[in-house]
């Protein structure tokens, strides 16, 4: 570690920011996506369902790595689409981790209890409404801890731009290789980067969680009255049937 | 758009060569995934804090870094320790350390979902702790896991270009290798694209087979 000069550093830091952007924008497209395929295929309509579907097992079932080199070298040769390699490099990853969040966001979507469903139904709610007013808001904490898991591959992913060249963590440990002629010290430096980087995205999920969570009256964690209020309601009904069945 | 089948046909014989190398990689690597990641489980429910926390320590790291940087680490460093493997088995031993802190993850749920009573008979048999893992325990919480396990050899089969990078000439290596001779891109790339999906998509629908007959 002794001859890692300022400049290198300042390399490897200059990176982790290009990680930082990647990882942010892929993580947008990928959320829109996600929320995108992932409702569509709870659609009434076979034709959209079947769709959603297929993008789905497509981009699930290839690989991030071979989506960007066929972004990188086959668009530009077959289509004459030459894109910035950042953000042929936002597209793949967000596209292909799109696809699996939208697994994420159907599974969450389809744990609201039907009743919910229904009573928007009896209400009158159109379509658009229930799923914005009833079903998402009760769905969207459960996607926080899976989403959290995801967002860590996609971190880790973003790792896989270095071989297209564009200038992320990764690809500055390679340059500081070559120019110090030692791997050891500066792959351990940005893998624990990448550990922190990691770290501090978990932390941040978590912290979000239980605002989601509280948001609507589940587990609450802090000790703020308004929470418990609200928290209070199910809690005694779940605790009213169970006495019923255990008295039955 | 152009497509050239005759250099889809030329490709053909090193298509099937990546094909070969990315099965191996595969099989090699979910083996030491499978067997190590059962170690970690094990050593992380250990009583002695000694070995339960460094095992954990290490888990969490390897799986919250990038697999690329460190067969990158593997690749470049081990050398620097006088100890040199194949682009292959370095990529093999990358591949399996990082999926083994996954399967790790699966097979601690799987042996904390076996009833307590199955433990407790076990202490009322009086059998010895060896015997109450290998034929009680084990066996009832690895079937449950088999199809977790399973998707992890799926993701493990997209995560396996990656050893191209360290120049193992699986799937994705052959493509590059025969596009940077005949600078023809497109059909090589979409012919490995394809055929990630043609593995991953029936795979998937065995394990999701599987997992309705293990496990409920």
């Amino acid at each position: 570690m002794t001859d890692l000069t300022w400049g290198l550093w300042e390399l490897l830091l200059k990176g982790v920011w290009v990680t930082v952007q990647l990882t942010f924008f892929s993580t947008l497209l990928g959320a829109a996506v996600a929320f995108v395929v992932g409702v569509a295929r709870t659609h009434r309509l076979r034709f959209v369902r079947f769709v959603s579907g297929a993008y789905m097992e497509i981009f699930r079932g290839t690989s991030a790595l071979v989506l960007m080199f066929w972004m990188f070298f086959v668009l530009p040769v077959a289509f004459g689409w030459q894109l910035l390699p950042m953000w042929a490099a936002v597209l793949a990853l967000g596209l292909s981790y799109g696809a699996y969040g939208s697994e994420i966001v159907r599974g969450a979507l389809a744990a609201v209890a039907p009743a919910q469903q229904e009573a928007g139904i009896a209400l009158s709610f159109s379509p658009w409404h229930r799923l914005t007013k009833i079903v998402l808001p009760q769905a969207w904490p459960e996607m926080i801890p899976p989403a959290n898991n995801l967002l860590i591959e996609l971190l880790k992913g973003t790792a896989l731009v270095s071989i297209m060249g564009v200038a992320d963590t990764a690809f500055g440990a390679m340059l500081v290789r070559n120019a110090t002629g030692e791997s050891a010290p500066v792959y351990t430096i940005i893998l624990v980067m990448y550990f922190v980087l990691a770290f501090v995205l978990t932390r941040g999920m978590r912290v979000l969680e239980r605002h989601a969570k509280a948001g609507i009256g589940q587990a609450p964690p802090e000790k703020s009255l308004g929470v418990r209020r609200r928290a209070s309601i199910p809690q005694q009904a779940d605790a009213f049937r169970s006495n019923v069945v255990g008295g039955s | 758009m152009q497509w050239d089948w005759s250099a889809v046909a030329d490709f053909m014989p090193r298509f099937w060569d990546g094909v070969l190398l990315t099965l191996q990689a595969l099989v090699l690597g979910s083996l030491i995934a499978f067997a190590l990641g059962l170690v970690w489980a094990l050593a992380q429910r250990s009583s002695l804090k000694i070995v339960s926390w460094p095992v954990t320590v290490v888990t969490e790291f390897i799986r919250n870094t990038p697999l690329l940087v460190q067969l990158f680490f593997l690749y470049f460093v081990l050398p620097e320790w006088n100890v040199t493997f194949s682009a292959l088995v370095t990529g093999v031993i990358g591949l399996g350390l990082h999926y083994s802190t996954y399967t790790a993850e699966v097979y601690r749920a799987g042996i904390d979902g076996v009833p307590v009573g199955q433990w407790e008979a076990c202490t009322a048999l009086s059998l010895p702790r060896t015997r109450t893992w290998q034929s009680v325990i084990l066996p009832q919480a690895i079937r449950r896991v088999v199809p977790a396990l399973g998707n992890y050899v799926i993701a493990m089969l997209k995560d396996s270009p990656m050893i191209a990078t360290i120049g193992a000439l699986e799937m994705l290596g052959q493509a590059r290798q025969f596009s940077a001779e005949t600078f023809q891109p497109t059909e090589p790339i979409t012919v490995i694209g394809i055929a990630f999906i043609l593995i991953a998509y029936p795979a998937s629908l065995l394990m999701r087979a599987l997992e309705r007959r293990l496990v409920h």
